[in-house]
Parts: C-alpha cells; sequence; structure tokens
C-alpha cells in the first residue's frame, strides 16, 4: 500500500524533529524520547511509515519532536484516532502516546477498547501520578493522601494500576519500563514493536516539577536493584544487588512472596520460572508493590492473538472474494424494482 | 429524481381502470401492539402499492419500548401511508382509514382519522381486559366516542384462527396472521393481488413451512373476506389511478438507505475507500447496518466503543486517507463536538450524519424533530465554523449524501448532513439514478515533496493539502493547537490565530460560491409572503403553498437545502417577500438563525410533537397572514 523507500540504516536524530523539546528541565520524558528515537534507529524503523497518535497533557507533545508522521489529537482520545488510522491503513507502524490522566481518566474507556481488541499499536503510557500540564492535581494513579492543589487535604481516590487494568482489558502484551533506564526501555520497545497486537508499555516517569520522587521508593540508586526485577521470559525471578532475591509461590497460598536465597533453606529450584505467556502470573506480577516485593520490570505478558485490523480486512476480503467488488448501479436496483415506460 | 420534489403532476387520472369510486390520494394508518407485525404489513403494502404505480409516501412510528406490555397504549406501533394518482408529498395528515388491531391501538389513534372516515376493528380484541389496559373505562364502540367516524367490526382474530386451522401450527403463531388477515383485506379494499407478499412469506419461512402456510392462508382469507363483505354492503373496493411517473426503473427506498447508499457513491466518485465508524443509536443505526453489509464496496465499518470513539477514529481513518464518516443522533451528536472541532482545526475531511430526534437530552428517540440546527450550525467551542447539509425526502438523501463526501473532501472540511428520524424511516418511489449520471470528484493526494507546507492553501479553495501518512518524504505533525500559516508548526502568536481563524472562516464562507443558488421552488419570486422551511418539512409545505396558490394565494415555498454556508442569495431573495413564515419542527431555531441574517421581519410557525408538520396547519398559517 505504502510505497516504501529503501530502507536505508538511519540514526536516532533521523527520528527527530526540527521542533525545540519544551518540557522542563529534567523531565523524565526527555529520557524517554531519546530512548525511542534509539529504538526506531536500531529497529530500522522508516519515518514515513511511522505514525506517532497522542491526546493531551505533557506526554502528548511527543509527536511534535518526532520526525515521523504525527497527530496530536484531543483528551483522552488518541487510543480511538489510532484505532482508525489502524484500520484505515493497517501498513503504518502506529504507536499512541499517552499519561496517566489522558489514558487512565479521561480516555480509559478507549484504553480499555483499543487492548481487548488487539489493534496492532504501540501504546505507551507515561506514569507520573500527577497532571503535569494543568499543573499539579492529583491523577488516578497518584496514591491515596497524595497532596496536590486539587487535595489540600489528600487525595481519597484509590488509585488504579496501569498493567493490571491492562491485563484486565484483555491486553496481549503487557510491559514496564522507567525513564531513566534507556537500555532495558529500548528492549521493551523493540519487543513492543514486533508484537502482532495491542502492546502496552507503562513508563515510570518522573514529573521533576510538580511529583518528584514520586518513584523514589524504588529507583532511588542505592534501594534500585532490591527494588525491582526485570523479568525475562523462561528465567527465575532473580533480582537484587548480589542476584540473592527471588520470587516463589508462598507454600500453602495461592501468592507470590519474596525470599532470599540462601536463607531459610531456600534455594534457586524454589524461585518461579518467568513464563510471558502464563496470565495469572502476569496479574500476579504486576500487582507487586515495594517495600515487601520488587516491581516487576521488562515484557511482563506476551500472548499474541489476530490483530484487529488484519480481522478487519480479512472480512472485507471475504465478502469481495463472495461478491466480487460491488456495482452501485446493481446494488441500487436490488430487491424488488419495477419499470415505468 | 426524486419525485417528492418534482411539482405536482396534477390530479388527472391517466385512465386506469376506475371501479366503483377513484379517488386522487388516500391516507391509511395501521395500527396495533407491537407484536402484532404492523410495520412489516405497512411495508408490504407501500411494495404493493409502488408497483401499482402509485406514487406513496410512508410514516412508521413506533414506541421506544423494544417489547412494551402487550395492550398497553405506549406498546402501539403504527404505520401511515399516503398513496394517490398525483403526485405524494407527505405521509398525510389525517388518516381516511384507520386499522385498529386492539383497542389501545384505537385510543391512540382514533382521534386523527378524519371526519367520516372509516375505522376497522378487531373486535375479537375488544376484551374487558384489553379495554381496561387501553384506557377506556366504558367500550367506546357503544358509547359514541365513535360517532363521527364509519366503524366497521370484524372479529380477525377469530378469522384468522379459523383460516389457519388446517396447519400444523400453535394458537400463537397463529394469531400473528392478524397482520396478513388484515393485509389480505385492505389489498382486496385498493385492489391489489397478493400475489407478491405470498412470495415474500414462503421466502421468509419457507414454503413449505407450517407457518408460511398459515400466514398465507390468512392472508387469502382477508381478501376474500372483503369480496364477500362487499356483498353484504359493508366496504366498498376503491381503485386509486396511477400516477404519470417519468419513465424509468423505481424502487421504494427509505432515507435509511438512499443516505447509505448516497455515501458509498460520493466515496466512489472521490475516489476513496470509506471507513464509517459509528455507535448504536436510535433512529441513525440502520445506517451502520446497512453499510456493514457493503465491505465489498470499499467500505469498512466500525461499531466503535462510545459516540466519542465514533468520531474521532473517522478522523483517524481520514488522516490515514479513507474517507471518515460517523453517524448518530442528537445526544450522540452533543459527544461528537469536541472531536468535530478537531477535524475543524486539523482540516481533515469528515461527514458527520445527524437523524435528528426529538430532544433535549434522550428525548423522545423514536420521534422526529429538527431541533439541532443550533447545534450543527453553531454548537462547537471555539470559532469553528464548518458545512451543514440537510436532506428533504428519504431519495434526496442519496444526492446530499454525494456532495456531502464532495465538500468534504475538496475543502478539507468536516460536513454535517442533516437527516431526521421522519426521513430515515420513511419510504417513497424513487426513480434509480446511474452513476454514470454523476461527475467523479476524484481527490489528489499530496505526494510531491519540493516547497511541501501542510498548512499551505489552494488558491481557489483555500484547503490544505491532503497526505496520506506513508507518503515519502512528507513526514508532518498535526494537532488541535493553533497552527503557523503554512508550517502548521505550533504557535501561540496572537496574529496568527487571528490570521487562521480568518482563514478557516473564509474557507467555508467560500463554499457559497460552490453550490446551488438559492431557488424558489413555488410561486413567484417577491411577493406577499413566502414559506421557508428546511429538511423533512419540504412535503407538507409545498403541498400546502401549492394548494395555496391554487386558492389564488399570493404565496411562495423557499426550501433551505445549504444550511451553512448558505446560499449567497438568500437573504436577498427573502428581502424581495413582505413576509416571511418560517414553518419548521423546533422551537424556532431557523427562525432565529434567519433573524440573526437579516433585519427583516420574519416569524414563524412552529411544532415540537415528534410528529412531522401536516399540510393542513401549514395551510392555515399562511391562511393566518395573506388573504385573497
Ligand atoms: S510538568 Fe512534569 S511531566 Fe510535565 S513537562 Fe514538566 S516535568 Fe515533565
Amino acid at each position: 500500500m505504502n510505497v516504501q523507500v529503501e530502507p536505508a540504516k538511519l540514526k536516532a536524530k533521523d527520528f527527530a524533529s526540527d521542533q525545540e523539546v519544551r518540557w522542563c528541565p529534567g523531565c523524565g520524558d526527555y529520557a524517554i524520547l531519546k530512548a525511542v528515537q534509539v529504538a526506531l534507529a536500531n529497529m530500522g524503523a522508516q519515518p514515513d511509515n511511522t505514525v506517532f497518535v497522542s491526546g493531551i497533557g505533557c506526554a502528548a507533545r511527543f509527536p511534535y519532536y518526532m520526525a515521523t508522521y504525527g497527530f496530536h489529537t484531543i483528551h483522552g482520545r488518541a487510543p480511538a484516532v489510532a484505532s482508525g488510522v489502524k484500520i484505515a491503513n493497517p501498513d503504518l507502524d502506529v504507536w499512541v502516546v499517552s499519561g496517566d490522566g489522558d489514558s487512565l481518566s479521561i480516555g480509559g474507556n478507549h484504553l480499555l477498547h483499543i487492548l481487548r481488541r488487539n489493534v496492532d499499536v504501540q501504546f505507551l503510557l507515561f506514569n507520573n501520578e500527577i497532571y503535569g500540564l494543568t499543573k499539579g492535581q492529583y491523577s488516578p494513579t497518584s496514591g491515596l493522601g497524595q497532596k496536590s492543589p486539587s487535595t489540600p487535604q489528600g487525595s481519597i481516590d484509590a488509585p488504579v494500576d496501569a498493567c493490571t487494568f491492562a491485563l484486565g482489558c484483555n491486553a496481549r502484551f503487557v510491559a514496564r519500563g522507567i525513564d531513566i533506564q534507556a537500555k532495558e526501555l529500548g528492549h521493551v520497545f523493540t519487543r513492543a514493536r514486533d508484537h502482532k497486537g495491542a502492546s502496552f508499555v507503562e513508563i515510570i516517569q518522573n514529573c521533576i516539577v510538580f511529583n518528584d520522587d514520586a518513584f523514589a521508593h524504588f529507583t532511588e540508586k542505592s534501594i534500585a536493584k532490591n527494588s525491582q526485577i526485570i523479568v525475562k521470559h523462561g528465567e527465575k525471578l532473580i533480582y537484587g544487588a548480589a542476584s540473592d532475591k527471588g520470587i516463589r509461590v508462598k507454600p500453602g497460598a495461592f501468592e507470590l512472596e519474596a525470599v532470599t536465597i540462601g536463607e531459610n533453606g531456600i534455594t534457586e529450584d524454589d524461585i518461579l520460572v518467568h513464563d510471558e505467556t502464563n496470565r495469572v502470573l502476569a496479574g500476579l506480577l504486576v500487582a507487586m508493590k515495594p517495600p515487601e516485593m520488587p516491581v516487576a520490570l521488562g515484557v511482563i505478558y506476551c500472548d499474541p492473538a489476530t490483530p484487529y485490523e488484519q480481522a478487519v480486512k480479512a472480512q472485507v476480503e471475504a465478502s469481495v472474494a463472495a461478491n466480487g467488488v460491488g456495482d452501485l448501479d446493481v446494488l441500487l436496483r436490488k430487491g424488488s424494482t419495477w419499470t415505468v415506460s | 429524481m426524486n419525485l417528492q420534489t418534482d411539482p405536482s403532476k396534477g390530479d388527472t387520472p391517466d385512465g386506469g381502470q376506475i371501479l366503483d369510486t377513484d379517488t386522487d390520494s388516500i391516507v391509511v394508518r395501521f395500527a396495533g401492539d407491537s407484536g402484532d407485525g404492523v410495520q412489516l404489513l405497512g411495508g408490504q403494502f407501500a411494495q404493493a402499492t409502488a408497483v401499482d404505480h402509485n406514487s406513496l409516501a410512508t410514516f412508521p412510528d413506533f414506541p421506544a419500548e423494544i417489547r412494551a406490555p402487550i395492550g398497553t397504549t405506549y406498546g402501539v406501533s403504527a404505520f401511515q401511508i399516503k398513496f394517490g394518482s398525483r403526485m405524494i408529498k407527505t405521509s398525510g395528515d389525517s388518516p381516511d382509514v384507520l386499522v385498529a388491531l386492539n383497542p389501545a391501538a384505537l385510543k391512540v389513534n382514533y382521534k386523527d382519522v378524519r371526519v367520516g372516515g372509516l375505522i376497522v376493528l378487531d373486535a375479537g380484541s375488544f376484551t374487558e381486559r384489553n379495554l381496561k389496559k387501553a384506557g377506556f373505562e366504558v367500550d367506546p364502540r357503544g358509547d359514541g366516542t365513535l360517532g363521527e367516524y364509519r366503524t366497521l367490526e370484524i372479529d380477525i382474530s377469530a378469522l384468522t384462527l379459523e383460516a389457519t386451522k388446517p396447519f400444523d401450527v400453535t394458537q400463537k403463531e397463529a394469531l400473528r396472521g392478524k397482520n396478513m388477515w388484515t393485509l389480505g383485506l385492505i389489498y382486496w379494499m385498493y385492489d391489489r393481488t397478493t400475489a407478491a407478499t405470498e412470495k415474500f412469506v414462503a421466502g421468509k419461512f419457507g414454503a413449505d413451512s407450517p407457518v408460511a402456510q398459515a400466514n398465507i392462508a390468512a392472508l387469502k382469507a382477508g381478501h376474500a373476506y372483503g369480496e364477500t363483505a362487499e356483498v353484504s354492503g359493508d366496504i366498498q373496493q376503491t381503485r386509486v389511478s396511477d400516477v404519470e411517473f417519468p419513465a424509468g426503473e423505481y424502487r421504494l427506498v427509505t432515507g435509511a438507505e438512499a443516505l447509505s447508499w448516497g455515501l458509498v457513491a460520493g466515496c466512489r466518485l472521490a475516489g476513496l475507500d470509506m471507513t464509517f465508524c459509528s455507535y448504536p443509536i436510535t433512529p441513525s443505526s440502520p445506517i451502520l447496518h446497512i453499510l456493514s453489509k457493503l465491505k465489498n464496496f470499499g467500505v469498512t465499518t466500525f461499531q466503535a466503543e462510545d459516540e466519542i470513539a465514533a468520531a474521532c477514529s473517522a478522523i483517524g481513518a481520514s488522516y490515514a486517507g479513507n474517507m471518515g464518516i460517523t453517524a448518530s443522533s442528537g445526544p450522540g451528536i452533543a459527544l461528537k463536538t469536541e472531536a468535530i472541532g478537531l477535524a475543524i482545526s486539523t482540516e481533515l475531511p469528515l461527514v458527520i450524519v445527524n437523524t435528528q430526534r426529538a430532544g433535549p437530552s434522550t428525548g423522545l428517540p423514536t420521534k422526529t424533530e429538527q431541533s439541532d440546527l443550533f447545534l450543527t450550525v453553531w454548537g462547537r467551542n471555539g470559532d469553528a465554523p464548518m458545512v451543514v447539509l440537510s436532506a428533504q425526502s428519504p431519495a434526496d438523501c442519496f444526492e446530499v449524501g454525494i456532495e456531502a463526501v464532495r465538500l468534504a473532501t475538496k475543502y478539507m472540511t468536516p460536513v454535517f448532513l442533516l437527516s431526521d428520524g421522519y426521513i430515515a424511516n420513511a419510504a417513497e418511489p424513487w426513480l434509480i439514478p446511474s452513476m454514470s449520471d454523476y461527475e467523479p470528484f476524484p481527490v489528489s493526494f499530496r505526494s510531491e515533496t519540493e516547497g511541501f507546507q501542510p498548512f499551505s492553501r489552494d488558491d481557489e479553495t483555500l484547503a490544505r493539502p491532503w497526505v496520506k501518512p506513508g507518503t515519502p518524504g512528507l513526514t508532518h505533525r498535526i494537532g488541535g493547537i493553533e497552527k503557523a500559516d503554512g508550517s502548521g508548526n505550533i504557535s501561540y502568536d496572537p496574529e496568527n490565530h487571528q490570521r487562521m481563524t480568518d482563514l478557516r472562516t473564509a474557507k467555508i464562507d467560500g463554499i457559497a460560491k460552490d453550490i446551488p443558488k438559492q431557488a424558489v421552488e413555488l410561486g413567484n419570486e417577491g411577493g406577499k409572503l413566502v414559506v421557508v422551511g428546511w429538511g423533512s418539512t419540504f412535503g407538507p409545505i409545498n403541498r400546502a403553498v401549492a394548494n395555496m396558490l391554487d386558492a389564488g394565494l399570493d404565496v411562495a415555498h423557499i426550501h433551505i437545502r445549504n444550511l451553512w454556508p448558505l446560499p449567497q442569495n438568500l437573504i436577498e431573495l427573502l428581502g424581495s417577500y413582505e413576509k416571511v413564515l418560517v414553518a419548521e419542527m423546533n422551537n424556532g431555531q431557523m427562525l432565529t438563525f434567519l433573524r440573526s441574517q437579516t433585519r427583516q421581519d420574519i416569524d414563524g410557525h412552529l411544532k415540537v410533537t415528534g410528529q412531522p408538520l401536516t399540510i393542513r396547519e401549514v395551510q392555515d398559517a399562511i391562511r393566518a397572514r395573506v388573504q385573497n
């Protein structure tokens, strides 16, 4: 459908537009932008065939900074616009960039449906647990008690967990990364793009202005290794600065627990092997919270199914195969007609 | 093409065989419980009437509830048809004949019947229980309630059961044949044969099935009853002479069908595939149903998760290079408003069909109204002009559908296409057009990289270039934030915002040069009174004005089809009349709208009962303003 230019090997800077990036200095978005540009270059993506669609919020400015096709739409509706793009032209490589307010509050419905339909887009949700662009109100991912201009006494809304929500929507690919972990993010982006169907990626993003250090309890350098686990399909769920911690099924219970290998008779054999096709395990992994448990990162769930737009295309093709290309003059005369002479 | 828009051919019968009486038009209303199959009965009768070369218009009127409790007044479903030997322009004011299949149907409808009209009742359904459910304290057949009308009581229930006895069907299935029995009788009354319906029933249930046989037996029994009854003098057979239709091939078409096909035709003429994105809503859903069966016509349909997503995904499809179309009704349109603003700001083509219904809020979902004029012309945040078109009849929807796609693609703009609940469901005979009669308007996508600017403009149309993502060398970004003139980059520059606002306005205003001049439908240019209408009120206004012209009054009819931009000559044209009367099915929206465009004194005949305007009320409104 698209005229492909000879795929020349591009560099990350070839994916950067000429527009000045206008996020606050020190915003986590810079690192994500860079990681996306690097990943696209490494994957051999073509700017002409790539579309970034966004809603409203700090993260939603993303398309302006990409030297690709881009559509900055309206608050919460990027998944709906992206679905239309993909249905109309399945050959395009479509990315949605969104934030926690955009996708889990005003646009929660559209996130639900793009995931359960399994439209082949990469959905990047920048989660900073705050409304940045509107100057700091609490968001649907903000924790209980979060103080903000609209919650001077602290938030009384129970937060939603982005990845748990995605799994509940029947997403077939769920991953999580952190803004500052460029290498791991790049790996997640590559996997997300390779995955056929909706790929949901939550990116923990620090808003230095309105919610600085919201994630410090697991991203702070000194504790990061003991508070995070990067999961890999087929490998043991082992983590920690000394690689001595692991996740196992708590004996006699249907839950996970963090254990230390070598303590209380625990050996490596007790540690679970990550199976990214196991939805139940994925549900347990995404729900792990510090300090008791590490935060799960990497590709947590991946179990492909037919992408929506392919099924749409198949129905169109089946209709043409069964009926031939439609002739309007015939259609208008179908059924009961009569002739006046 | 659209017979309802053709000037009256007059009342001269063409010499068709006349039996007992000849009459130029008849209005029949069938009414019964929503489970009685009244719509099917009406549809079959309309088909037979059309095939018999009568002109006709129909008005299905059904309850909002899918299965309202049996026998209640709010579960009554009705189907009205006007047919005749002259061009029919409305589904009729007052029924000449009412067929009431239960007391509730009688209760809801009898007052509409013209004095002296005939009411056919299913006597078998007039049990004490049913009378009570319908809210009759005493049986209306005996207390003079129906004194002004002729009544014909037939125990249709019993006769249907009798006729279907030989077949292996349950009592419930047998009773469902009541509509067929009634249809048989009405066929006899208007000298129509039962063959086509027999074929239809056999096709629906399978020729050998007992249900089909029972239904056909009921149909024939009803027909035979007419012949016998005539002998006893209860009813008469009436022959309505043929209309002199222009030569050609005809079909019956509803507004929903013609609109769907018109949009497909528009896309074909533009050389585009259609992505139709919609969310179920009454009375707009039939468009989604029809288009979802046309996938081999380059149509993709998408039932979105909500109205907003429907509009947004259509915008996404247009952005990707298809013709994005969405459809809904009042409350759904309100939800799409923000997305429409995005299409205006990013200057992408989009067609939004609004099958209007009575509002506000949920209003009366199955009843017609034309009260979304403000919503569509003015109802957006910011200065957000766009094209608004309206269809005047079921068949006209085909033409307007094509025009909507033409303007959307030529000017890179969203276009509102206003239909309404009446037009969507009503059927009329249609001289089927040939696609070769239409001039194609192929879209050319920008592929030239040299000098490309996403918001540069065509000198003549002021449209910006349409670029398909995937086109080499033309990557660019668009969005709802104000864009710099030309480059399309984000711009907060005050002067640029003024310029872009002016450009968007000028682009839409300029379309006035590309649409037909406002014509006078009937009567003279200039004079004492002009009746102005838009949308589905065309029929009653046109007939009323025709009748008043016949009566010697100085009156004219102007029908506004292009609601925004308005035809360039409209205001001047209105100025040539001493008085302007707007007749519309809302509380004065076109009235206020026109008053905002001119200082002329304009008044209105306004109605919001959920029912179409009647010829009589428009005539009365004319008579109240001009005398001979
Ligand atoms: S407000 Fe926060 S999220 Fe937004 S750009 Fe500034 S630092 Fe980043």
